[in-house]
């Protein structure tokens, strides 16, 4: 259930801790779970290769599962096998071609990634976006934030044989997509933020539209929770199931959602407000059990502030017909198309940013923002010139995957597909 | 309780709104646990190893360019417009801290590692680092001491080299085929 936050200063953000005693955080090594001494000398126990090919992993996570009949003694999670070397690769692009990889790392919770990535540039630029950008990146994140934690819904609950719930989470985020079509012409990976502001300008006709699905939505979810949140199966296979308590979490680096479950009320869009959080309405849910259900519930109730934050920014945005959508910066901003055909001076800006980059000074930034899996972070370092030196992302699914082995606990093999659903990792994000 | 009671704190500096403290390499795992039980900055958010080697040589653009600067034929090649401050060795290590309070407050501990050096694991201080580390070992190779379980995390286990490093080409993996025996 929902906790007022206690905004006692001892204990806050730990709303509650103490799900069960002492630590469950596997010892020596945090992220394996070995087989109890007594244990591993039965021939009985089972060593079974989970993956890297099954469905209900979410992509190529592979684990190795040590199994007494049904009950899981000993995991080790393998990650790697998507790893594309975006680092790497982004070291030998401008900034200006960077954009376009952020999104592609976490790509369900593409906008987001882009998000931190041109803000840490833009922190590096000190560079000053206009308001009207600010409002409709967040409108854009929110949406995708809704997008991402719809895939969650629909995947895990479909893993636990919940079929249809899959089908009606595709029909909202399908919804969504539309949606991205129309701004940016691309369903997903959009690449509409630019450094400085926008790509282009909002199109006519987004408003309405998108009006017309805030206005949707809460239904939506009220249909989902018809499906789910008095189905018996769903509430048994997910209470109870996969516990971690607030001081496990906290110690794992656990952000976002799975740590908003386990009783710790941090949410980055409150406590370090970027983009124009701190001038919206909305709550941050937190529950107190740590298990799959709180998980889900938690995400539940996200969804619907997004919405809810969605509609504030719309109605902000309908207010700024005509206002600038990006900076006026001609050494980082592309002039506009029209003026190419007209002035020397921006075609030489033109070609100068296409063909060399521009400069973004030295120094190194690390920017964090609350992206849908959680604590989204990127380290950027400039040399001074038009390509990047260093880039790395603090990836949220990675650090939720090092949870798994602390939350199997006398689990079973079925509730294992249930926990490593709920942690919600994108394997793209995890291996790079 | 400041930065500057750190074990094996060197200096500080800010940048950005960023505060950077710089801790002796072989101390890094007693300051991380006075600044987690000290200080409060209970959350590891982040581990990341930056390779340095030949920065700044690509000098400076215009007359003053370097050997290695500006080539005409290729863009992108222009040197910068001013040469970015030399860094003491070849390696950083970072570590980006969390303050869970209001304000939160973030800071970045800094080590610097020369080739073939190696620094205390912080897997005892936060286990959240056990994947950070194997990362960092598997990409740019850091070695980290006491680290439980310390092998590759995302290349294959006998994968060769060090990929983040700035000497390992980009391109040109040989394919392993399985008759090329």
């Amino acid at each position: 259930m929902t906790v007022a936050p206690t905004r006692t200063r001892a204990a806050w953000p730990i709303v509650a801790d103490g799900q069960y005693e002492g630590s469950r955080i596997p010892s020596p090594i945090p992220t394996v779970k070995t087989v109890p001494a007594d244990f591993a000398e039965r021939d009985d126990i089972m060593r079974v290769n989970f993956g890297p090919n099954h469905p209900s992993t979410h992509g190529v996570l592979r684990l190795i599962v040590d199994l007494d009949g049904e009950m899981v003694e000993g995991i080790e999670a393998i990650i790697g096998y998507l790893h594309t070397g975006f680092e790497k690769t982004m070291e030998s692009k401008t900034w200006w071609k960077c954009v376009t990889y952020p999104e592609r790392i976490d790509y369900v919770g593409y906008q987001n990634n882009e998000l931190v990535f041109v803000l840490a540039v833009e922190k590096l630029l000190e560079l000053e976006v206009p308001e009207k950008a600010t409002w409709m990146r967040m409108l854009l994140c929110e949406l995708n934030r809704i997008h991402s934690h719809l895939i969650y819904l629909g995947t895990s609950a479909l893993e636990l044989g919940a079929v249809s719930m899959f089908w009606y989470c595709f029909r909202e985020r399908e919804m969504i997509l539309d949606l991205y079509e129309m701004v940016t012409g691309q369903r997903m990976h959009t690449r509409y933020f630019q450094i400085g502001g926008l790509a282009e300008d909002i199109p006519e006709g987004f408003y309405p539209e998108c009006r017309k699905f805030v206005e949707w939505f809460p239904h939506a979810l009220n249909d989902y929770l018809t499906l789910l949140d008095r189905n018996a199966i769903w509430l048994e296979r997910t209470k109870g199931v996969g516990v971690l308590s607030a001081s496990d979490a906290i110690a794992l680096g656990q952000s976002g959602p799975n740590l908003r479950a386990s009783g710790v009320d941090w949410d980055l869009r409150r406590e370090q407000p970027y983009l124009a959080y701190n001038r919206v309405d909305f709550q941050v849910p937190v529950y107190t059990n740590g298990d799959v259900y709180d998980r889900y519930r938690v995400r539940m109730d996200e969804m619907r502030e997004s919405n809810r934050i969605v509609d504030q920014c719309l109605r902000r945005l309908e207010r700024m017909e005509g206002r600038p959508i990006i900076v006026d910066d001609r050494k980082v901003v592309l002039p506009p198309r029209e003026e190419l055909h007209t002035s020397m001076e921006s075609l030489i800006h033109h070609f100068k940013i296409v063909t060399e980059g521009f400069r973004v000074p030295e120094g190194e930034v690390y920017v964090t923002i609350e992206s849908p899996r959680g604590e989204q972070g990127c380290y950027v370092v400039s040399e001074g010139g038009p390509k990047p030196w260093r880039v790395h992302f603090r990836a949220p699914s990675f650090v939720a995957l090092e949870a798994t082995a602390t939350c199997l606990h006398e689990t079973l093999v079925a509730d294992l597909i249930a926990i490593v659903g709920s942690l919600d990792a994108v394997m793209g994000d995890t291996d790079r | 309780m400041t930065f500057s009671d750190l074990p094996g704190f060197v200096d500080q500096s800010e940048a950005y709104g960023e505060r950077t403290v710089t801790i002796e390499a072989a101390r890094i795992r007693d300051a991380c646990e006075f600044a987690r039980d000290e200080l409060g900055f209970q959350v590891l958010s982040d581990l990341v190893a930056t390779d340095y080697l030949n920065w700044g040589a690509k000098g400076v653009s215009g007359y003053i360019a370097t050997s290695t600067g500006r080539d005409i034929n290729f863009p992108m090649t222009q040197g910068m417009q001013t040469l970015p401050a030399l860094k003491p060795t070849r390696f950083s290590v970072s570590y980006h801290l969390l303050a869970m309070r209001q304000p939160p407050e973030r800071v970045r501990f800094k080590v610097w590692l020369e080739e073939g050096d190696s620094v205390p694991s912080v897997v005892s201080v936060w286990p959240t680092a056990d994947w950070h580390e194997r990362e960092q070992f598997d990409l740019m190779g850091i070695r980290f001491d006491g680290h439980p379980n310390l092998k590759r995390l995302i290349m294959d286990d006998d994968w060769e080299g060090h990929p983040l490093r700035k000497d390992y080409p980009q391109g040109g993996e040989p394919v392993r085929f399985s008759d090329a025996e």
